[in-house]
Formats: C-alpha cells, sequence, structure tokens
C-alpha cells in the first residue's frame, strides 16, 4: 500500500485558442488524398507560431498552480518530443517563466509518446513527507507532413499535474510499466515528421497486446478489477481503441475518457496527462481513475479520487480549454505557422534577432518571469524593475523589490493593428496595458482571433515567442497580453 | 530660471536640398547641395565657420559613424565636427549645438547639417533596427505608424470622439499639407488631393491609412549661424533671430508610470512652455503666427496644437475642421507642406522647418509667401513615439 498522502495535488491544462477545422485541411488535399475523407470531422486546436511546448507548459503550469504559492514547489519536469532545445533546459525555461525559486529542480523527459506518464510514474515514486511536490508537466506541438492522417489526428497542447505528498485529489495507488521496441512509429532527431506503419498492426500487436497486457497485469497488480475503475484513460487516439481495450478488461463504457480527438486531437506526449485531467474534472471521491500511455510499451497508473478534490480552486482545465476554442479554416496559416510552408515574408522580416545571453541573464527574472519592481518606500509598480523609481513625485533610488506581474490583471491604455511592420500573424497587434494595483507594460498582444480591442479591454499576461532567430536556430520569449475570455477571471 | 539665447544668435544664412526620392544622390551630393544654398545665402567663406554639427538618424544605412562624413563632404577646415542622433529631433539637436556654440562665444560663426539617405534600404517605410539588447527582449518592434496610431486610439477614447469624427480631423490635415506642397518646388509630395482619397487609403496602422502618413524621403538642410553682432558686420539686416531653443526628453513615465493616458505629448507641452518662457511669448495663440510642426502622422499634427497650447485640450481636432491651421487661416501649420509633403529626411527635418520658418519671416518664400509675416515662427520638431520622445521647440523671429 502506498502512502495515502501521496498523489495528484492539482492539475492544469492549456490548449491553443485556434481549432481547425478538419474539413479545411481535407478540402485543401482531397484532389490528392482522398481517402482521408474518414478521418476529416471536428477540429484540431493548433498552437500559434508565437507557441512552443515550452510556452503551452507554462500555460498548464500556471493553470496548475491556481491558488498555490509558487514557493510549494520543489521541482518542475517537462515531458515532450517536441522540446525547443536539444541542449538547454527547456524546464529551466518553465521555471523562470513559473518564477519557481532558483533552489528548484528541474528535468526534461522525451523520447516517445509515453513519455509525460513515465515522468508522473518517478515523481510519484519519489514523492515522500518532507519532499516537496513536483509539477510535471507534459507539452507537445507536433508537425506533420501536409495531406497525412498525422496531419489530421494531431493537435497541439499540455497538461500539468502537480504531485507529492500533502492532502491530495487522487491518491496514487501504483503503477506498471512494459517496454518493448515496438516501432509503431518513429522520428529521428532534427527530422520534422513521424514515419509510421500499418494501422492494424499497430491495433493488434501494439495496442491490444502489449497495452491491454499492461492493463489487465496492472489491474492483477493492485487486486483490482476492471468494474472497480470508474474513469478509465487511456491515451489512445486511433479510432475505437481504447474503448476495446477498456471493454476487454471489463472496465464499463461509461467509465471510458474520451479521447478529445473531435474537439483537440492527438496533443502526443501531453495526451495522457491532457486525458488524466479530464478524468479528475469528473470523478467523485472514492472512485478509481486508471491511466494508459502507450510507447515503446505502455505505462499504467492507478488513482483514487479524494475528498480533496472538491475544495480546488476553479481553473480552466480541460473543460475550460475545450470551451475556449475558436474553430478557424485558414489552413495556409497553419502550414505557415508550423514552417511548412514558406511565404515571402518582405524586408521588414530581415531583422536580426540575435539574443545575447549576458543580457538575458542579468534580466531573466524580468524577461522570462515578468517580475517588476515595486518601490519599498512609495509603493509604485513599474515594469521593468530599474535604479530609479519611476515615481514623478519619488524618484527613490534603490528602494525597489521584486514585484511578479504575470497573474495580475490588465487592461488596454492604447493599442493598434499595424499591418506595416513584420508579422507572423497580421496585423501585428500592440499597445500598452496598466495593471491593476500598478504598472504599464507596451507590448505585443496575442489570441485575437475573434475577440474586438478596445481602450480598456480587461487582458491577462501570456507567456509566448517573442521573436525567432532563424540564423541561429534559437527564439526569444517574453510575455504578450491576451483577451481576457467571457468567463475567465 | 536660466537667462536663455534670446537674440542672442542670429541666422546667417540656410539652404536645403530638394527633398524626395533622390535616387541620384547620395549623402554626400544632398549635402553639399544644401550647403552651397546656406554658404551663398551667408556670404561667407567655409574657412569662416569655426565649429560644425552633423545630425543624422539611421547612420547606419547611409553616412555610417561620427562628424567625419560631413566634414569630407563640405572639405571643412579640420574644424570641430559633432555627429548628433535624438531620433527624428536630430535635426534641431543640431542646430540647438551650432545655436549654443555662437551663444557661448566658442565659436563665431558655426554650421548645422541634417541629412538623410534612406532610399538606399530596399523598401519603403522607414528601416527596421534594434533598439538596444534590453529594449529587443521586452519592447515591440513596431512600425513607425504602428506607434503612432495608439495616440489616436487613446485620443478618441479620452475625448470620447467617434472614430469617423477624429478621422475627418485628420484627413483634414492631409489635405492641407498636399495643398500647401504644390506651391513648394522643393517639396518631396506635390499633388492635391481629396478628402475622399485620404478615407478610403488603404489602412497601414488602424487608424492610419496611406495618407496619414508621411513621406520618407531623401534630404539635407543646412543652417550657418553667427552673433547678431557679426551678421550686421558682414552686412545683413533684417535678422533673423533665435528666440527659444527648448528640448524635453521622456524619463520613462509614459512608458512606465500609470498617470498617462496615452493621448498627448507631456515633452512637447513642457518643450512650449518652456520656450514661451524663453522667448517671453505669453499667449502663444495670439503670438505665434506660423507653425512647422512634426505632423509624421496626420494623428501628431492634431494633438500637437493642443500640446502647443494654442487649441484647448480636447478641441484642436475642432481647430483643425474649422481651417484655422490652414494656408489662409489664423495660424498657417506646414505652409511648406510639413513632413507630410515636404518629405521626412530624419536628420534634416528639424532644419527644415526652421529654414521655412525663416524664409517666411523674411518674405522669401516665393508662391507660398504668408501674406503678413508673423512676428515669431515656432517649429516642433519631435522624435521616437509618443510613449518615448524627445520634444524639441524652436521660435525664431525678426530681431527686436
Amino acid at each position: 500500500m502506498t502512502d495515502p498522502n501521496i498523489g495528484i495535488l492539482a492539475y492544469g491544462a492549456y490548449v491553443p485558442q485556434r481549432r481547425l477545422e478538419r474539413s479545411a485541411i481535407y478540402a485543401a488535399n482531397q484532389w490528392f488524398a482522398p481517402d482521408l475523407r474518414g478521418l476529416a470531422k471536428g477540429v484540431k486546436a493548433t498552437a500559434s507560431w508565437d507557441e512552443d511546448a515550452i510556452t503551452m507548459a507554462v500555460e498548464a503550469g500556471r493553470d496548475a498552480l491556481t491558488g498555490i504559492e509558487r514557493a510549494v514547489v520543489g521541482s518542475v519536469s517537462l515531458a515532450s518530443t517536441t522540446l525547443p532545445f536539444a541542449d538547454r533546459l527547456n524546464s529551466g525555461i518553465v521555471k523562470e517563466a513559473l518564477t519557481l525559486p532558483d533552489t528548484s529542480g528541474a528535468s526534461d523527459a522525451t523520447g516517445s509518446q509515453r513519455c509525460g506518464a513515465s515522468a508522473l510514474i518517478q515523481a510519484l515514486n519519489a514523492a515522500g513527507p518532507g519532499r516537496k511536490p513536483q509539477l510535471c508537466i507534459a507539452s507537445d506541438l507536433r508537425k506533420a507532413a501536409p495531406a497525412s492522417g498525422d496531419e489530421l489526428m494531431i493537435g497541439d497542447g499540455a497538461a500539468a499535474m502537480l504531485v507529492g505528498h500533502g492532502e491530495p485529489i487522487a491518491r496514487f495507488l501504483g503503477s506498471h510499466s512494459v517496454t518493448i521496441d515496438f516501432v509503431d512509429h518513429f522520428r529521428s532527431a532534427g527530422v520534422d515528421f513521424d514515419y509510421g506503419w500499418e494501422a492494424r498492426w499497430i491495433k493488434d500487436e501494439g495496442h491490444t497486446k502489449i497495452g491491454g497486457g499492461a492493463l489487465s497485469a496492472a489491474l492483477e497488480m493492485h487486486g483490482l478489477a476492471g468494474s472497480d475503475i470508474a474513469h478509465c484513460a487511456i491515451a489512445i487516439t486511433a479510432r475505437g481503441s481504447g474503448a476495446a481495450l477498456a471493454k476487454k478488461a471489463g472496465i464499463a463504457p461509461e467509465a471510458v475518457i474520451d479521447p478529445l480527438v473531435g474537439e483537440i486531437g492527438d496533443t502526443g506526449a501531453a495526451h495522457s496527462s491532457l486525458m488524466l485531467a479530464a478524468a479528475l474534472e469528473r470523478a467523485k471521491p472514492g472512485e478509481k481513475i486508471l491511466l494508459l500511455d502507450f510507447g515503446q510499451g505502455a505505462d499504467v497508473l492507478l488513482f483514487e479520487a479524494a475528498e480533496a478534490l472538491g475544495k480546488l480552486p476553479a481553473r480552466t482545465g480541460v473543460a475550460g480549454s475545450v470551451a475556449r476554442g475558436r474553430p478557424v479554416e485558414n489552413y495556409m496559416r497553419y502550414l505557415f505557422h508550423r514552417n511548412i510552408l514558406p511565404l515571402e515574408r518582405g524586408a521588414r522580416a530581415e531583422l536580426d534577432q540575435k539574443q545575447p545571453s549576458t543580457t538575458l541573464y542579468r534580466a531573466r527574472k524580468g524577461v522570462l518571469g515578468l517580475v517588476g519592481g515595486r518601490c519599498t518606500k512609495t509603493g509604485t509598480v513599474q515594469f521593468p524593475k530599474s535604479p530609479i523609481s519611476v515615481n514623478p513625485n519619488d524618484h527613490a533610488a534603490h528602494t525597489q523589490e521584486d514585484y511578479p506581474l504575470a497573474e495580475v490583471p490588465a487592461k488596454v491604455v492604447t493599442y493598434t493593428a499595424d499591418k506595416l511592420t513584420y508579422s507572423p500573424d497580421p496585423p501585428a497587434y500592440y499597445g500598452a496595458v496598466d495593471f491593476e494595483g500598478g504598472g504599464r507594460l507596451t507590448c505585443e498582444f496575442t489570441d485575437l482571433e475573434g475577440a474586438e480591442v478596445e481602450v480598456g479591454c480587461p487582458m491577462k499576461m501570456v507567456f509566448r515567442i517573442k521573436a525567432v532567430d532563424e540564423l541561429r536556430h534559437n527564439q526569444r520569449y517574453f510575455w504578450k497580453a491576451a483577451p481576457v475570455n467571457e468567463g475567465e477571471s | 530660471m536660466p537667462r536663455g539665447i534670446k537674440d542672442k544668435v542670429a541666422i546667417l544664412g540656410m539652404g536645403c536640398a530638394k527633398f524626395g526620392e533622390r535616387w541620384d544622390a547620395d549623402a554626400e551630393a544632398l549635402m553639399v547641395e544644401a550647403y552651397e544654398e546656406a554658404v551663398a545665402d551667408a556670404g561667407i567663406e567655409t574657412s569662416q565657420i569655426d565649429a560644425a554639427w552633423l545630425s543624422v538618424g539611421f547612420d547606419a544605412v547611409n553616412i555610417g559613424p561620427s562628424g567625419i562624413p560631413l566634414s569630407m563632404a563640405l572639405r571643412l577646415n579640420n574644424i570641430p565636427v559633432t555627429k548628433v542622433e535624438n531620433y527624428c529631433a536630430s535635426g534641431t539637436e543640431s542646430f540647438r549645438g551650432a545655436v549654443y556654440a555662437v551663444a557661448s562665444g566658442a565659436a563665431d560663426i558655426a554650421l548645422a547639417m541634417g541629412v538623410e539617405k534612406l532610399k538606399d534600404i530596399g523598401y519603403g517605410g522607414l528601416p527596421v533596427r534594434t533598439r538596444g539588447t534590453m529594449f529587443d527582449m521586452i519592447g515591440v518592434t513596431g512600425s513607425a505608424p504602428g506607434n503612432f496610431a495608439q495616440l489616436a486610439s487613446a485620443y478618441r477614447a479620452e475625448h470620447k470622439l467617434a472614430p469617423e469624427d477624429l478621422k475627418r480631423a485628420m484627413a483634414h490635415v492631409s489635405v492641407k499639407s498636399h495643398a500647401n506642397a504644390v506651391k513648394n518646388p522643393k517639396a518631396h509630395l506635390r499633388k492635391e488631393i481629396d478628402i475622399d482619397t485620404v478615407l478610403n487609403a488603404p489602412m497601414v496602422a488602424e487608424p492610419l491609412g496611406l495618407f496619414d502618413c508621411c513621406g520618407v524621403s531623401d534630404g539635407a538642410a543646412c543652417a550657418i549661424v553667427t552673433t547678431p553682432e557679426i551678421a550686421r558686420s558682414l552686412g545683413k539686416s533684417d535678422l533673423v533671430t533665435v528666440k527659444a531653443l527648448q528640448l524635453s526628453v521622456s524619463n520613462g513615465w509614459e512608458m512606465q508610470g500609470t498617470g498617462w493616458n496615452g493621448s498627448y505629448f507631456p515633452t512637447t507641452r513642457l518643450a512650449a512652455s518652456r520656450a514661451y518662457d524663453e522667448a517671453g511669448i505669453t499667449d502663444p495663440r495670439e503670438e505665434v503666427g506660423l507653425l512647422e510642426v512634426h505632423d509624421c502622422f496626420s494623428i501628431t499634427e492634431v494633438v500637437t496644437m493642443e500640446d502647443l497650447h494654442i487649441s484647448k485640450p480636447g478641441e484642436g481636432w475642432k481647430d483643425v475642421l474649422n481651417g484655422m491651421y490652414d494656408a489662409d487661416g489664423k495660424v498657417p501649420c506646414q505652409i511648406d507642406g510639413g513632413l507630410k509633403c515636404f518629405g521626412h529626411p530624419i536628420g534634416a527635418s528639424g532644419i527644415r522647418m526652421i529654414y521655412e520658418n525663416y524664409l517666411q519671416l523674411l518674405g522669401r518664400a516665393g508662391e507660398r509667401q504668408r501674406a503678413n509675416p508673423p512676428k515669431y515662427a515656432l517649429s516642433h520638431n519631435l522624435g521616437g513615439m509618443p510613449n518615448q520622445n524627445v520634444a524639441a521647440v524652436a521660435i525664431v523671429g525678426i530681431e527686436g
């Protein structure tokens, strides 16, 4: 029996706002690939040009930490098969954006679609009294070749689980893993697209035998019957596969969590965490939750929902992420934003975006964490922090303390929609926003699909790619303002 | 209160190159063109110049660093040459250097040159550039129209204006400047336009359309200054003297504080007040007879009419529509076409404004000459963007 105080302490999710109509993708490609018609239903979540696995992870992490002091977190992990950096701690950037303490641990997990579940198992097994929780984030932004089945199936998204010792919302009952080099698909390092094998073989030999075998073994090891499982999250998006595995294990059809294909798509390494979050959103205390993730073997995790689940503060989660989606039909923009379709961008796009490491290191709290300054003498809040206060009535010197602004609500002071400056998503909206309680930032606006901007509009801050340095294969990150959607606080 | 420089410095001569897309000319040729007019007007030899100032905005895409390009172009006598850059207010900054040199007694005769060769960059509008390593990480690399368009959104919100009312006032600004420039042989854009052309033009940065934006031009302008005494000794009469020269630079309050609503320029207001004090002007609406302002965008001109304390706050747009600033209005503004149509070679513009005021005061402005030359003519030269800028105000007038 594992420690009943170990488990999931909080969860969060993030799914990009744009939902590309699969019918639009199919309409563009049907001349070439008419056989994709069967997949051309519903929408898939598509990240904008200014998002990647890191930025989505930050948003999922923020959602998970709703109402929780950042200093509580002991470490952060980021699981993804599309980590932007091969050698720079991706989770380290997440740590800075979440303003976690410098004494935090951080690790990246990758290499398989099930790296998210595997990282979760490791964190749960490492949890114990006196050890600070780990924020386990999974995030993926995969590319797919145009006119492929993957293109229709893949969606972008992230989910986060705060796990450790405390008052869990779901107690960890145990796990079971098998590892077998079953190559249903692979993507070599530095290559954009997957190479996949025949779907029927994957279903029979992979999903059914390896996945189903691991599921049965996990239930047996923990003395559970299929009928004990109230919520079964199987992160396999091939049509009917998850439901078939559940049925074979004796799990009730109503226990099966919808794999979110119609509303979001297959979010790769993030998908198991996203489905676990969906399970937590509907679970009642005492109910058992099973999570299965597949990829060169399988990981199975078992949880039991606890009383604390009902006390969790409101968050966006999966339901909110699904609700905030805005259907779009611009397939060409999607291809451009995935760097699949090179458009002529003009001379204004030629600005060198080299990022000096020295400047970034000195200013990392401000740039990556949106930490400004607050004058301890006058209370004036400003961004960025500076040696001498901006307060016109008291230019107090050397009085400023760190003042995080990322979670502070803001409103528009000035704005424009600029069609002249280069933006991968024209027109470029930007302007000044004022933070509640002080502080002003002139910044870019994002996530404006279907939104009207006007002076006074409520805005929230989101962590995004500011610019891409194509010459050195790097990108700058900073914060942008996004409209507050209806129902969001 | 400093004593100021009123009437301590006289303009000995001025020159201005033809502004426009000068495919035929490089920065050196433009400087020589402006200088030859100025030195002939001054009636001196190059060897009589004691010190020089050179302003340029985008040196990296035309003349490069230092004051050497001016010294080489004019074959100056190895005198001190200082290069200055203060965004689009660089021209007035160059003039300020020369005027202060004379006022201090360090130089008897000083030269101010402003130049910009923009049409070697390969695309329209201003060059895209970085603004230092820190700004690039947190700032917005928007276009100039995008930065100034925000004035309009804030002005509209502050004065509760219907978008179409403000747009109409902005359009009037551009129609007026186009009409004025037809009479200016050195102007870049010399074609009348009607209000519908402005209102229906393609959007550049909302709500600024194509005709709300000034021309991006090549050009140079030059001033030679000295003391009134030396000017008289050189045979000059009817001297145009400098009445005031003020500069106000943002200290971050607009950008980082929360007290500014984005609808006006606190720096312009300060520079104007200081300039009126220095010149001894107590009622600018009645005493200033001619304006050359930094109409980089039509909305800037509307707002500047208030910031110069000539229109009342919130009423600039009405005064514009009522024709107060038209060529035949109470206070003509941009009688030469302004940045809008004379053109905007960044480093030269501040000196070009003073050039026009100088000609008007002396009754030498040809077809566009104002009937009754005013006592004071004001130029307003703005650099940067609404939330972070350099505002310069220069007032010149007939001596006495």
